[in-house]
């Protein structure tokens, strides 16, 4: 029996298997998936918590609902990988053997923390502080200061809060023309943009942040946004880069040093984002050729980089991206027959729903590995260039 | 393509000013990109993060590395990044050293 291992049941890891325990030959095979967390989190929903358009109920479900039957959970965390000897130890002193390995691994109390304190907040400066690049979800920091500026209107008390976004990068976002946009976007809502700003601490009680080059930027609430890594696992297991990523080839997964690893999602050294809309693409792509792979015939480098997510803006508004590797976000259409076009890098009423919607897809069609009827590889129609 | 001349050598820069062809750099366009950038003189310190940049770019399509990758790299800490190349580190790096400047990803 051939094993597959796959290390974190989350977006990418459940996609996975949902997908290959359809496209592997179960007598032949044998899919093993191991977390040490039993709930599974909408990740993206978390946005929403604190200004209360969802409550917690609306982002957890347990991750076994999404592991198909023939597949074996094992509910342990892994303490190192063994790639020379093809397996990996778990911190309960167990010794999993592996074919082929894949992984992924990120709070809600943060976002529920957030809920209450903003309920009885009677203004100020919020501060919107990204730590250092990369994180998680590079629109996801623009997606809460647009909300919070839509949520102080909605209290009555936008004209007693100053919203400010300090950023390590030039400008609002990674991507030029993005930034244009929504710069402009942030400028129209009275966001102040403090780009270049690379904080070394926060002093609390003097509730300032203080920057390398010892200016100091002072608020009343601070939201920060961390550091995206890989998991500890992955130092420990010497696999990793600076950032515990471990290297791959950006078009296939496979690890450059292992043959026998794979890694999508956050443990990933492809150079894009690490949200859970990378990984729907990716999944797509990975699974074809894992299936090549294994049966001896050589991976298309297929995976472009393509993923596309909804930025939402307030007042019932967002924007849609759309980019892979090669192409930045552009403004223009994105083509979707009977329900489209959305707006790319506009705002829009359409763009909003299409966010409000994409929860049922998440928790109903995404994690079960199902597809969407949308191309994996990404499409210049619609783009303006 | 714009071209510029640095230190008697005609090179190709970017709209932001950034040397595109890293080729074509030498220690002395080096200098002179310092002095433009308010660094007078360039000691040890600057040209142990300089010299490590240009080592590690062909690996990273003629980019200059991110200021985690430099810190892991040099053993300097991001302070005394920030004291050697005053505002912004990795950029004012990745210009002296005739680099790309580090990209973000989105």
């Amino acid at each position: 029996m051939k094993k597959l291992l796959v290390l974190g049941a989350g977006t990418a890891g459940t996609m996975v298997v949902n997908r290959l325990c359809r496209m592997l030959d179960c007598d032949e095979w044998q899919i093993t998936i191991v977390d040490p967390h039993e709930t599974h989190y909408y990740q993206p929903g978390f946005l929403f918590i604190p200004f209360g358009m969802y409550s917690k109920n609306d982002v957890v479900k347990p991750k076994r609902d999404f592991i198909p039957a023939g597949v074996q959970m094992i509910k342990a965390a892994a303490d190192v990988i063994e790639p020379d000897q093809n397996r990996v130890k778990l911190t309960d002193g167990r010794i999993l053997p592996w074919y082929k390995s894949i992984y992924d691994f990120y709070t809600i109390e943060g976002a529920l923390a957030l809920a209450k304190r903003l309920r009885d907040w009677e203004g100020g400066r919020l501060v919107v502080n990204v730590v250092e690049n990369p994180i998680k979800c590079p629109v996801a920091p623009l997606e809460f200061i647009m909300l919070a500026d839509w949520f102080f209107h909605e209290q009555g008390i936008r004209d007693r809060v100053e919203l400010i976004y300090a950023t390590p990068l030039s400008g609002a976002f990674t991507k030029p023309i993005a930034a244009k946009h929504l710069g402009d976007i942030l400028e129209q809502k009275n966001v102040k943009v403090v780009p270049d700003f690379m904080v070394e601490h926060v002093d609390p009680d003097a509730r300032k942040l203080v920057h390398y080059d010892e200016t100091e930027l002072e608020y009343d609430l601070l939201v920060t946004v961390p550091l995206n890594m890989g998991d500890d696992l992955i130092a420990r297991s010497s696999l990793g880069d600076e950032l515990n990523y471990v290297p791959v080839d950006k078009h296939t997964f496979l690890s450059n040093q292992h043959p026998n690893i794979f890694v999508l999602g956050d443990a990933a050294s492809v150079p894009t984002s690490k949200a859970g809309s990378v990984a729907h693409f990716a999944v797509d792509c990975f699974a074809e050729n894992f299936v090549r792979y294994t049966d001896g015939l050589e991976m298309h480098p297929s995976f472009d980089g393509h993923a596309n997510c909804f930025i939402e803006s307030g007042f019932g508004k967002g924007l849609l991206i759309d980019f892979n590797y090669d192409v930045e976000p552009l403004p223009g259409r994105y083509p979707l027959p009977g329900v489209g076009p959305f707006t790319l890098l506009q705002e829009s009423e359409m763009n909003h729903w299409g966010k409000m919607m994409f929860r049922w897809m998440y928790w109903n069609i995404l994690l079960k590995g199902q597809e969407l009827p949308l191309p994996a590889r990404m499409s210049m129609s619609g783009k303006w260039k | 393509m714009a071209t510029r001349t640095i230190a008697g050598k005609t090179v190709q820069v970017n709209d932001e000013g950034f040397m595109t062809n890293p080729s074509e750099w030498t220690k002395e366009i080096g200098v002179e990109i310092a002095t433009e950038e308010g660094i007078a003189t360039l000691t040890d310190a600057h040209w142990k993060v300089i010299d490590y940049c240009r080592s590690t770019a062909p690996s990273l399509n003629g980019k200059s590395p991110t200021l985690r990758q430099i810190t892991t790299g040099t053993n300097i800490s991001t302070k005394e990044l920030f004291a050697l190349f005053p505002k912004g580190p990795a950029k004012k790096v990745a210009h002296i050293a005739g680099l790309g400047k580090p990209e973000g990803c989105v």
